[in-house]
């Protein structure tokens, strides 16, 4: 009987392996957006091409997406190519150089190419905090009329567009 | 020069295969009395460590060179980075850091093995064996999810993102090593302890052997806690000292069972006592140690230490935990039950005393452990995300470890075996009076608490009875004092300088949580501010440009009784490769206090948000930490332990 004592240190640590185990699978990082289903946050920022200030009334009027990105951002660079391809099917694509130095995005745009219909400066990140981002790239779908309707945090290649944003595009 | 990362890659993979080989041949050579197989053990750990430290001081290259087309290089560092901040970048991220953690580990093997000659023969093969199992399996555990060694290309960024601002700073450079040298450190004794459930030699001797090796993990582990506490302290801008982070917890765990370890390793080995008890202990630490880096790693729980998570990670390091701790405690069931123990002690031996150690102490790392889980297994059952802060741990806490402080007080004096009652109240009486007495004097200048009278009466309580002890084995013999406190041993020495610093850490935190005031004001040039005896001149701030950063440095007079004692400076820093804000504190340290100021946000005109403090004997909470660690190492340095012995 006294021997079975000795089995109980193992007993609980395989009951908390259990535990750990269901854990693993959830993701803590994932916040589902508190701005899904409500409308952009009110901003006004300066277009890096014409040197405007632009505001929510200027946005596209189709569904789009709001990506933010920074050269600063080795993930950006990974996706850059892929949103070049997905500004060629004619998907609409605002960017937000975020916590950035405009020459350098300029330069950057210019050496690469410039999947964007707009690209609006958010140098201090105001905006960013307005959208509720943790990091770049993130990209969000946005209706026609401003709603936003899905957050994806990370890279946007194909997989990401197929199973996840092209859906919220229509 | 431009393969040298490939280079370390592969001589990662060579040591994980060296690992493996010393996991399995020595371990097949003692079941088959090998004595070759046996002897393969000491040359394969060197080989072992000398292919991890290459590879480490392959990668701390690539940092110095600013290779970025290395993943990791480009995620940790960035080309304006002094140079010293380079190098420590190697550990400032999760695959390094765990580069840090396995090299640690197997610098520590190689030191087992070069002290192996006073063990048994077939003792030391099987301890490193053991090791050779942990190697391999953090080994493996970099190279399949997590190599620093990955390449970015053909895509490689001009400059790197740079080192996260928060670990700019001498404490973070020193601060980790110190405390994987602590938790690995634990591997050593978790090695003898499972050396010992292997061979049956189930004696006092494994824990003389585990002895000075835990009491130098544990100095190691101490000084890391004491530096992450004090990193937090003046890094994080606002003074405090201890959080009650899942991070802190997790290396505060492991500190508390190896505290444990060593008060119930030090009764084995002299009474032959708690056997099963002290083996199951030594798992215990070194699981719990285990249990940190998982926490820390895997994403399981998050916290402002935040490194990046991977559920992959999670999923590896939890196999990793279930082999490693599962079969311990597996063969811990099988083995341990087979020790009988002969010796009896009295209640009131310094047996008991040490037993109510293990018993506190064990119930505080419990107390950590639950507080840390209970968020995870709250959400396991799905009843909602909960965090457990600084209220529990406060309130249970606390109260355990004075009463655990109390105990410290009186186990020194007990005697083996049993103790007279008579002897106690004869020791005890006048420290006791004096402490209470003391304590209550000091309170009259303050708001009266009755809890923190009593805690200040418990470590006054404490360093009497230090000095009490040491005054009876001084005082008891013919011989001068001198000649009679040079004759006790260092490991007696050692004894009362961890307990004494205590001591001073409990003084730390009471006068801290009791005698600190802070104020946060707008300030223009030119305003003053007065808080507690000092006043404090707010000149301006000017622009400055560092190496990586540019910031505001906010110029402040301080002055006491109309002079002017110091000049503060704090800063905001804007890092510029992250474009992350910080904010540098301003320090006026002191043996008594620490003046504490840091810039809050930018008001109009020039004026800003500031925040001043006065924190009182805040150092004193370190120094206890130090003094803890100078006699962990003392103890451990004892002559005792240089004997050889037999099996």
């Amino acid at each position: 009987m006294k021997k079975i004592l000795f089995f109980i240190p193992f007993l609980v640590f395989v009951a908390l392996g259990v535990v750990f185990y269901q854990q693993l699978g959830k993701d803590t990082e994932y916040m589902p957006s508190a701005l899904v289903g409500k409308n952009v946050p009110e901003f006004k920022l300066v277009n890096m091409e014409s040197d405007t200030v632009v505001s929510n009334g200027d946005m596209p009027n189709e569904p789009y997406l709001l990506n933010f990105w920074a050269t600063w951002c080795p993930s950006c660079s990974a996706e850059h190519a892929y949103l070049g391809e997905l500004a060629e099917q004619g998907v609409n694509i605002v960017g937000v150089d975020y916590k950035d130095e405009p020459p350098a995005a300029k330069k950057w745009l210019a050496e690469r190419g410039n999947p964007y219909s707009l690209v609006l400066l958010d140098e201090m990140g105001r905006f960013g905090v307005d959208m509720g981002i943790t990091g770049a790239p993130e990209t969000f779908v946005v209706s026609a009329e401003g709603k936003i309707l899905y957050r994806h945090q990370g890279v946007v290649d194909a997989e990401v567009w197929e199973n996840l944003l092209k859906e919220h595009m229509q | 020069m431009i393969m040298l990362p490939e280079i370390g890659h592969y001589f990662l993979i060579l040591a994980m295969l060296f690992a493996l080989a010393l996991a399995i041949l020595p371990m097949l050579g003692y079941w088959q009395r090998n004595a070759i197989l046996l002897a393969a053990a000491k040359p394969l750990t060197y080989v072992m460590m000398a292919l991890t430290c290459a590879s480490f001081l392959i990668l701390a290259i690539a940092f110095a060179r600013d290779d970025f087309s290395i993943l990791y290089v480009s995620q940790n560092s960035n080309s304006l980075l002094p140079i010293w901040y380079k190098v420590s970048a190697v550990w400032g991220g999760h695959e390094g850091s765990l580069l840090l953690w396995i090299t640690i580990l197997t610098l520590w093997a190689s030191l087992v093995a070069y002290k192996s000659e006073t063990l048994p023969n077939s003792t030391g093969p099987v301890v490193l064996s053991v090791l050779g199992v942990v190697a391999t399996g953090f080994l493996a555990f970099i190279l399949f999810t997590s190599s620093p060694f990955i390449r970015l290309l053909p895509d490689q960024p001009v400059d790197g993102v740079d080192l996260n601002p928060l670990l700019q700073d001498i404490g973070l450079i020193i601060h980790p090593p110190m405390l994987y040298m602590g938790y690995v450190g634990f591997s050593v004794a978790f090695a003898f302890a499972i050396a010992a459930l292997i061979t049956g030699n189930l004696n006092a001797s494994w824990a003389r052997w585990a002895r000075p090796w835990t009491n130098v993990s544990w100095a190691f582990l101490t000084l890391g806690i004491a530096l992450g506490s004090w990193w937090a302290y003046y890094e994080l801008g606002w003074g405090g000292w201890w959080f009650w982070d899942p991070v802190e917890n997790a290396s505060l765990m492991p500190w508390l069972a190896g505290t444990a370890l060593i008060h119930s390793l030090a009764v084995t080995e002299k009474r032959g006592v708690f056997k099963s008890w002290t083996v199951l202990l030594a798992i215990f630490t070194f699981s719990l140690s285990l249990l940190g880096t998982f926490l820390v790693r895997s994403g399981v729980l998050t916290s402002v230490h935040a490194f990046a998570s991977d559920p992959t990670r999670g999923v590896f390091i939890l196999a990793l935990l279930v082999i490693i701790i599962g079969s311990s405690l597996f063969l811990y069931a099988l083995r341990a039950s087979q020790v009988k123990s002969q010796v009896s002690f009295g209640l009131t031996g310094r047996e008991s005393w040490l037993l109510i150690n293990n018993i506190l102490l064990t119930i505080l790392t419990l107390t950590v452990l639950l507080g840390t889980l209970y968020p995870l297994i709250f959400d396991a059952f799905d009843l909602g995300k909960i965090s457990v802060g600084a209220p529990y741990f406060n309130a249970v806490f606390s109260p355990i470890a004075l009463l655990l402080i109390v105990f410290m007080g009186i186990a020194p004096l007990a005697k083996w075996h049993s103790t007279k009652g008579a002897l106690l109240w004869r020791m005890a009486w006048l420290p006791a009076l004096l402490a209470v007495t003391l304590s209550a004097l000091v309170f009259t200048f303050h708001t009266f608490d009755a809890y923190l009278w009593l805690s200040f009466a418990i470590a006054l309580w404490l360093v009497l009875m230090c000095v009490r002890d040491w005054l009876d084995k001084v005082l008891s013999a013919r011989q001068s004092l001198w000649q009679r406190a040079r004759k006790l041993p260092r490991h007696y020495y050692g004894m009362q300088l961890a307990h004494m610093g205590v001591a001073v850490s409990l003084i730390g935190v009471i006068f801290v949580s009791m005698n600190s005031t802070e104020t946060i004001v707008r300030m223009a040039p030119g305003d003053r501010v007065t808080l507690g005896s000092y006043e404090f001149e707010f000149l301006g701030t000017r622009h400055v440009e560092g190496p990586n950063y540019t910031a505001d440095t906010g110029v402040i007079n301080v002055y006491q009784d109309g002079v002017v004692i110091a000049q503060m400076l704090p800063q905001k820093r804007l890092y510029k490769a992250r474009q992350q804000m910080m904010t540098e504190a301003a320090l006026n340290p002191g043996f008594t206090r620490d003046l504490y100021i840091s810039l809050g946000e930018p008001l109009a005109n020039g004026a800003w948000g500031v925040r001043i403090y006065i924190k009182s004997f805040v150092r004193w909470i370190w120094l206890g930490g130090l003094l803890m660690m100078a006699g962990g190492l003392l103890a451990a340095w004892d002559k005792r332990y240089r004997r050889k012995i037999g099996a």
